[in-house]
Formats: structure tokens, C-alpha cells, sequence
């Protein structure tokens, strides 16, 4: 569904995406995640044709995004980071204006606002000026002219930004929806909702894919070394060493309250860990591996990234 | 095509909508109103004195002394008036980042210029509807001579024309709504008074007279209509909205 191949974009002397090379099988849900300014938005930007690149190429449902822009952006709705409207037409007289300039079927126009407004909720606000919406109603708005038409990609530049928790919600529901009918590529730096949504996550930093890959397996990777958390009664300086005394624990971490961290290079330290604690006559509280989050992957590969930059 | 109409019906909304319209509408045929009337009357006053001294009756005419001065009237207030219809057109769409939507709606370039350059065309001609009042008013009042106060409506409609293309493209080189009037209304002065040029009588002066909009414009007035005219103003609409494509294709590149 889309295929970028050494993708870069300069603004002026600005390097902002720096050979970007992916693809997006059709019926994927992925996510674009990375820290401002990684690259995400010029990236979607270039795939819905709003940008050319510098070099590279990218195509969407096989039509080039720059040679054949028309045929691309015609299988293609696009939310932007802003969600902007415009203030003086109604919603639905917007809508309107959207389908026919996207191209769907006159005659089958009407039914097809009339279905998107349901789905996204706009029902009560479809005779209000866009400029009256509340920012809830608007990225909503947003959402439903890139649905117009049912294009089979979905492009949705950071869709549940500046939304209250309740409504962001309702958003992710509804993206989640969307999921095997079309094939969506979002953008966000909100890691527990792209770890929530999306099968495979594309994690971007400064201009460069430092990873591709499920959530899963992204923290199955780090976690090479795994984390064990502990519940030990006894006496804490103690426990902390005999810990640490262990052959392959790296680190302990004493988190007070008996509880203690240790970082392992496998977590088949387990059964020593417990026949340790046990033999010493202190009570085993608790033993479980710790998975590590998304939020630790980005960091990690982020903060990788930053040391080795020269 | 579809994609023009949709282009063009939503700038009409918008035009309909908002207040430049009814304001900029009110002000051309309130001073339209008020030039037709001061000519009117002075016409009248001269058919009087023409009544006791018939060696005037032969000077008296109707389209030279109302319509011709009445037609170069309008066409000033218009040229005044068209930065304001149009300065909104491309500018505001970069500002307020609709861009984004426009330009990734699956519409061609040219879709989006024919769209909005029409809808401003539609809103002067309707402008222009409705100082038709002033010459069938008076036909029912003395005799006139359809004939120059056509071939003038058919140059406002040319001369109009040319303006909201120059304006147009104006509004595509900011996205300041100010900058694009300022930049129109400078643009357009230029291209009207340049055949001044002529009576000083600098080198270049007739190349300068054939660039100019108001010579064109006058030929159409005394109600010749030369090719020359037409192809003049037909060229100048498509030059500037070609000119407008042009800047649109090199955004995607500059960003």
C-alpha cells in the first residue's frame, strides 16, 4: 500500500528526513512514532502529496506520489497535525464540498455524508459553522472528510492531539474500527495509544528509522536483558547484596518496602533467585519478569541514538 | 471538472457568506448610483438649454455624455475594489493550513485556480447585472443607442476579468491577506496608468500604451471592438492564472 524508498527532504540547508527507506502492506495499521521534530509529520506530508521530496521516492496503492500525485491522493484521506477547517461553510456544507472534490459518486453523495456524520459522532453539531466547533468536534471533522469516500489508505497525522481524555477514547474506537477495511498509517508521541492501536510500530529519530517492528518484539528486543521484580521480608542492605551476589545479575535496585529490581542478562534466574531467598530464611513475597513497556524501547533507542551522534 | 465546480460552488459559500461581498457590492452601486445620477442630470440640463438653442441639439448624446464617463467610473471603483474580492482567494488557505486539505484532495492545480478565478468572475458579473438598471432606465426615458453601451459592458466584463486574474495571483504569493491586496491594487495601478507613458512621449511609449489596460479598455468604450482588444485581455486572464499555477507547483517544492 505504500512503498518509500530512500525518501529525503531538506528544508532549505534543514535536514528533515534523511533516507527513509518502508513499507505498508495493505490492511496494516502502523505507527509513525518518534519525538517533535523527528520527521513524522514531513514524512505524512510528503505521502499525501502536500510535499516533494528532495530524492527518494514514495508511493501510495502504486501510484508515485509526486509523478502520479493525482491517482495517489485519490486512494488517500488525510488528517493533518491541525485539523484545519474552513470557518465560514457549515459541516455538512463541508463535507459536501469534500466529496465532490474528492470525486465520489454524485448520486451516492448524500447517503455517504449522511453515514460519516453518524460514524463520527456530528450528528448534533452538522448545521454549525465550523468556526463554532469545539476542538473535539473539529478533529473529529477532521477525521471524517479523510474518511469521505472510504479511500483504502488512511494518512492521520497525530489524530487524538489536543483532545481530553474521554474524546481521545473515542477516537482510538474509532480508529480501531477502521482497522482491516482500510490501511492506516498515524503519527503520535503518545506511546501507550500506539502500542494500543497499531501492529507494527515505525519509531523515527531525527529524520531515521532507528526501528521497525511489532510493540511485542520491539520490547522482547530489549528486553535481551530481562527484569525481574522481587518481594523479599527481610533485611534490606542484605537482601540487596546477596542479590547482587547471584552470578549473571547485573544490577539491583532497592525500591524500598521490600521490593527490589534486579536486571538480569536471563530470566532463568528465577528459580536461583527464589532458592537464594528462601535458603537465607527470608520471605519470598513475590517473582515476576517484567516486561519492558514501549515507553522504555523509545527511550532507549532515542537516547542510544543521541549518544552516538557525534 | 467536477472538481472545479466543487472548487467554485464552495467559494461562492464563502462569498455569500461573508461581509466583503455585500460590502464591496453596496459601495460599487452606491457610487455607481450616484455617477449615473450627477450625469444623468447634467444631460437633462444640457437637453434644455439645447430646447432654446437647437445648434446644440446636434452635440447632445447620450452614451458619449452619461454612459462612456459613467463605464470609466466603474471601472476605477472596480479596480479599487477587486484586491478586496480577491485577497482571500489563495492567501487565507495557506494561512489557515486548509492548504493542507486542498492540495491532497485529489484535484488538479488548475481545477483549484478555474474554481476560485470563476466564483470572483461570478460576483462581478453579478456586480455588473445590476447596473444594467441605470441604461434600461434610461431607455425607457429618451432614446438610446444599445450598440457602445454593450460593446462597454463587454469591456468592464474583459477589463473585470483581467483584474481578478492579476488579484489572484497576487493572493497566491502570501499568505498575508494584506500583503495580496496591497500587491494587487499596486500591480493593477501599474497596468492602468502605464500608458501615460505615451503622452510624455519616453522611448518604449508604444509598447507601454500596448501593455496598458486602459487603452484597451477605451477602445471597447467608444464601442469598437478590435480583435486586438479581445486577444489583449483574453492573454492577460490566462497569463496571470498560468503565472498562478506556477507559484502553486513550486510550493509542494519550496515548502
Amino acid at each position: 500500500m505504500i512503498e518509500v524508498q530512500d525518501l529525503t527532504k531538506f528544508y532549505g540547508p534543514t535536514l528533515a528526513i534523511d533516507r527513509l527507506t518502508f513499507a505498508v502492506e495493505p490492511g496494516e495499521i502502523v505507527g509513525f512514532l518518534g519525538p517533535n521534530a523527528a520527521g513524522k509529520t514531513t514524512t505524512l506530508k510528503i505521502l499525501a502529496g502536500f510535499l516533494a521530496p528532495t530524492s527518494g521516492s514514495a508511493a501510495v496503492n502504486g501510484h508515485d506520489c509526486l509523478t502520479a500525485s493525482l491517482q495517489a491522493r485519490a486512494s488517500l484521506g488525510y488528517l493533518p497535525e491541525t485539523a484545519p477547517l474552513y470557518p465560514d461553510l457549515t459541516v455538512t456544507q463541508f463535507l459536501r464540498f469534500a466529496a465532490r472534490a474528492k470525486g465520489v459518486d454524485p448520486k451516492a453523495e448524500s447517503g455517504e455524508i449522511d453515514r460519516i456524520i453518524e460514524d463520527c459522532g456530528l450528528t448534533e453539531v452538522r448545521h454549525t459553522l465550523n468556526a463554532s466547533l469545539s476542538k473535539g468536534f473539529r478533529q473529529r471533522l477532521g477525521l471524517a472528510q479523510a474518511l469521505l469516500g472510504s479511500p483504502p489508505l488512511l494518512i492521520l497525522d497525530e489524530p487524538t492531539i489536543g483532545l481530553d481524555p474521554s474524546q481521545i477514547v473515542e477516537i482510538r474506537q474509532l480508529i480501531k474500527e477502521l482497522a482491516g477495511a482500510h490501511t492506516v498509517i498515524l503519527s503520535s508521541h503518545i506511546l501507550p495509544e500506539v502500542s494500543m492501536l497499531c501492529e507494527r510500530v515505525i519509531i523515527i529519530n531525527h529524520g531515521r528509522i532507528v526501528a521497525s517492528d511489532t510493540p511485542q518484539n520491539l520490547s522482547r528486543q530489549m528486553s535481551r536483558g530481562s527484569r525481574i521484580a522481587l518481594g523479599v521480608r527481610g533485611p534490606e542492605p542484605e537482601v540487596a547484596a546477596a542479590l547482587q551476589g547471584v552470578s549473571g545479575v547485573r544490577t539491583v535496585a532497592a525500591q524500598g518496602d521490600g521490593r527490589y529490581l534486579v536486571e538480569a542478562g536471563d530470566l532463568e534466574l528465577r528459580p536461583l533467585l527464589a532458592r537464594l531467598v528462601v535458603e537465607k530464611g527470608w520471605d519470598l513475597l513475590e517473582l515476576k519478569a517484567q516486561e519492558f513497556t514501549l515507553e522504555d524501547v523509545f527511550l532507549n533507542l532515542v537516547t542510544e541514538e543521541e549518544a552516538d551522534a557525534p | 471538472m467536477t472538481g472545479a465546480l466543487a472548487m467554485l460552488r464552495k467559494e461562492l459559500i464563502v462569498y455569500f457568506t461573508t461581509p466583503i461581498f455585500y460590502l464591496t457590492g453596496f459601495f460599487f452601486l452606491a457610487l455607481g448610483g450616484f455617477f449615473f445620477y450627477t450625469s444623468a442630470a447634467y444631460y437633462s440640463m444640457v437637453s434644455l438649454t439645447a430646447a432654446q438653442q437647437p445648434q446644440y441639439a446636434a452635440m447632445l448624446n447620450a452614451v458619449q455624455m452619461i454612459f462612456r464617463p459613467l463605464f470609466s467610473t466603474l471601472a476605477i471603483i472596480f479596480i479599487m475594489m477587486v484586491p478586496l474580492l480577491t485577497m482571500r482567494l489563495l492567501a487565507e488557505e495557506k494561512r489557515s493550513g486548509t492548504a493542507e486539505l486542498l492540495f491532497t484532495y485529489p484535484l488538479s492545480d488548475w481545477a483549484v485556480i478555474i474554481g476560485k478565478y470563476l466564483a470572483s468572475l461570478i460576483v462581478y458579473l453579478i456586480f455588473l447585472a445590476c447596473t444594467l438598471v441605470y441604461p434600461v432606465f434610461f431607455s425607457f426615458l429618451g432614446k438610446l443607442d444599445w450598440g457602445p453601451v454593450l460593446s462597454g459592458y463587454l469591456g468592464l466584463i474583459l477589463l473585470g476579468g483581467a483584474c481578478l486574474a492579476l488579484g489572484l495571483f497576487a493572493s497566491s504569493l502570501t499568505e498575508n491577506q494584506i500583503i495580496a491586496a496591497v500587491a494587487a491594487f499596486a500591480m493593477l495601478l501599474l497596468f492602468w496608468l502605464i500608458g501615460w507613458q505615451q503622452e510624455v512621449g519616453s522611448p518604449g511609449a508604444g509598447f507601454f500604451g500596448a501593455i496598458s489596460l486602459l487603452d484597451h479598455f477605451e477602445n471597447l468604450l467608444k464601442g469598437v471592438i478590435d480583435t486586438r482588444d479581445l486577444v489583449y485581455f483574453l492573454s492577460f486572464i490566462f497569463f496571470f492564472l498560468f503565472l498562478t499555477k506556477r507559484q502553486l507547483e513550486s510550493r509542494r517544492w519550496r515548502a
